[in-house]
């Protein structure tokens, strides 16, 4: 299996973005995605500059891909999605159909976990037209997916979302702005204020959800990290780390001991603890309530 | 572009609720199958095959048309009970079949090239180029756009596509991009992808508290309501929660879209249907919005011009709306 970092789904200031991309050039990770997924009005980093980013981490040896909004609403969204597919050094990541019909039956892409794929059918389909991945959707369970596996046609190589505050919903509403009683248009950029996002919790202190602008995430970090034996039994190719303000580098490197059988899942697991910003949930991967967490014990 | 005429669509969760839309003045019904092919999966609801004949019967007898919806997601697991779906639609002469899947419906174009498709809005498709892609890929004819986009943006997106554009213009807001919400099975395991059911009723607890009366959903506390206040289903986007010590609707207030104003605008802009939400509503919430849609549409269309909402259609649309209240949504900008 090989190891992958998700574009940050946060509004970070650009000194911050570029630093932790020089220190993501020497991390453990094989593969690195990059690009504004969520918002168009998150501007500090334009197209030009993930470009930039993505051919100097490219000459410290990682696979690059690039990232799209995953809504795109704006004649201005469109534009941007056409350079982005237009380039021709990167592979690219569609998060909406409006990508895949841009990348089809040119370069390799990666199909996204916003459109969607639930059958094999539908995951031939995309290969088809030239999709070299696939990243399951968040909610999908290891039954399902192994299932899918078995049942489709094509070799494409198959990615999951193992670590990480869960990318559970997309609005035209921006929450973020709407906690600060402004209009989106005019959302002076608080986003900038929530490096890992805004918590939601219930009324009786519960840590529900997090709001990251027109995202809603889960409170609960998803953290497959004591499921690498599963994973990899599923047969699945790619495992994906979602970065987060503080220690995405640590964390990484537990991955890949991990992953290279250094650390027992149990250690894994501990070791992984004190890092995360709040509890682990990986209950979409057993088949339940995504916030459920079930603990990996491993056959005797 | 000289509009068609503009079709008023209207839910069909049952046979009674089916013909109250024939004959107060739908031009089209929409219904599902008994089953998680359809994104309204509730115990009693829906249409049995002989039903779903029976409707098709009443409405075609009335120069009406029946739409069907099979907008999940089919699960590896069930594959053929979509596929057998697409067939008895086509058996039952159905005039459309709404999806969200591309495997389907590469199989409905195959399989039945005769049936008409169109793209349910659980498909996500907020741009051209997405609509495109299913319009090249499998024909089809119409797009239901998700209730994220501003009017002009629905605008820009006419523009660029030749499949007819169906908008949502009342009932119940989903706040979340259709299709792109996995919200419901964080919390209960089942969602609108995956089960066709949004904070299924399985789930949802009600108790009578000493700080109020409470509505959980798996155990998660969505709302509690003082003595006096209105209690609404907890859908879980329209609870009160705590974000940094303030406790508000933090995602969106319970109210009903209503777009009757936006009509005039509509109908210029080309718009090939209206839909109506409420396939769990009842056969008299379906009498009511579809009379007073009809009513207005009819205005509308005699003389654009003068075209005026009249405060006793908002009256009746009032009463029947989620929290007695009512917006347009993303339609309207400053919504957002």
């Amino acid at each position: 299996m090989k190891l992958a970092l998700g574009p940050v789904l946060y509004y970070w200031d650009r000194d911050t973005m570029l630093s932790f991309y020089d220190e993501m050039a020497d991390a453990p990770v094989d593969i690195i995605y990059l690009g504004e997924t969520v918002c168009s009005r998150r501007h500090l980093l334009r197209l030009q500059d993930y470009l930039d980013m993505a051919e100097r981490l490219a000459a410290a040896g990682k696979e690059v891909v690039i990232s799209t909004q995953t809504l795109i609403e704006s004649e201005y969204d469109v534009k941007t999605l056409r350079k982005i597919a237009d380039n021709e050094n990167f592979r690219v990541e569609a998060n909406d159909m409006g990508a895949v019909r841009l990348l089809a039956n040119k370069l390799p892409f990666v199909a996204g976990s916003t459109l969607n794929v639930f059958n094999p059918q539908t995951l031939d389909l995309l290969a088809g037209l030239g999709a070299a991945r696939w990243v399951m959707p968040v909610e999908m369970s290891r039954e399902s997916l192994v299932s899918i596996l078995r049942n489709r046609q094509s070799s494409i190589e198959t990615e999951v979302f193992a670590y990480g505050r869960l990318p559970l919903a997309f609005s035209a509403r921006c929450f973020t702005a709407r906690h600060h009683n402004l209009q989106k248009d005019d959302c002076q950029f608080k986003c900038l204020d929530y490096e890992d996002g805004l918590a939601l919790k219930t009324r009786e202190g519960q840590p529900f959800l997090t709001l990251n602008g027109i995202q809603t995430q889960s409170a609960l970090v998803h953290n497959l990290i004591g499921e690498l034996d599963t994973l990899q039994d599923a047969g699945i190719n790619v495992v994906r780390v979602s970065p987060q303000a503080h220690h995405t580098g640590e964390i990484l490197r537990l991955f890949r001991e991990g992953m290279e059988q250094r650390l027992t899942s149990a250690q894994a697991l501990a070791q992984i603890e004190g890092l995360m910003p709040a509890a682990s949930c990986n209950g979409y991967w057993h088949g339940k309530p995504g916030l459920d967490f079930i603990r990996n014990t491993p056959s005797t | 572009m000289q509009p068609k005429k503009l079709e008023l669509v209207c839910p069909a969760g049952s046979l009674p609720a089916l013909k109250t839309a024939v004959d107060n003045g739908a031009d089209c019904v929409y219904m599902g199958f008994r089953d998680d092919t359809n994104a309204r999966n509730f115990t009693g609801l829906n249409f049995a095959f002989d039903n779903a004949k029976e409707g098709v019967r009443y409405a075609h007898a009335k120069g009406k048309k029946v739409l069907l919806a099979l907008n999940t997601y089919p699960q590896d697991e069930g594959w053929q009970r979509w596929t057998k779906a697409i067939d008895n639609a086509a058996e039952l002469g159905m005039d459309a079949v709404i999806l969200a899947d591309p495997g389907l419906m590469q199989y409905a174009a195959k399989t039945h090239p005769g049936l008409r498709l169109h793209l349910s809005v659980q498909g996500s498709a907020t741009n051209y180029e997405a609509i495109n892609f299913y319009h090249e890929m499998f024909g089809i004819q119409r797009a239901v756009v998700p209730r994220v986009l501003a009017l002009a943006q629905v605008e820009q997106l006419m523009a660029g596509t030749e499949v007819e554009i169906e908008l949502f213009g009342f009932g119940g807001l989903c706040v979340m991009v259709e299709g792109r919400c996995a919200l419901s099975s964080y919390a209960t395991g089942d969602s609108p992808n995956t089960r066709g059911v949004c904070s299924p009723p399985k789930a949802v607890r009600w108790q009578d508290t000493p700080k109020g009366l409470e509505s959980r959903l798996n155990g998660i506390l969505i709302d509690r309501y003082d003595a006096g206040e209105n209690a609404g289903y907890p859908t879980l986007c329209k609870g009160r929660f705590d974000v940094q010590g303030e406790t508000y609707y933090a995602i969106e207030e319970p109210a009903s879209l209503n777009t009757l104003e936006l009509l005039p605008e509509l109908m210029r802009m080309g718009i090939a249907a209206i839909k109506i939400e409420g396939r769990q509503r009842s056969p008299a919430y379906v009498e009511q919005v579809t009379k007073v849609w009809r009513q207005a549409i009819d205005n509308c269309q005699r003389d654009t011009g003068a075209f005026a909402v009249k405060p006793s259609w908002m009256a009746e649309l009032g009463k029947v709306s989620e929290g007695q209240q009512q917006t347009l949504g993303a339609y309207y900008r400053p919504w957002k």
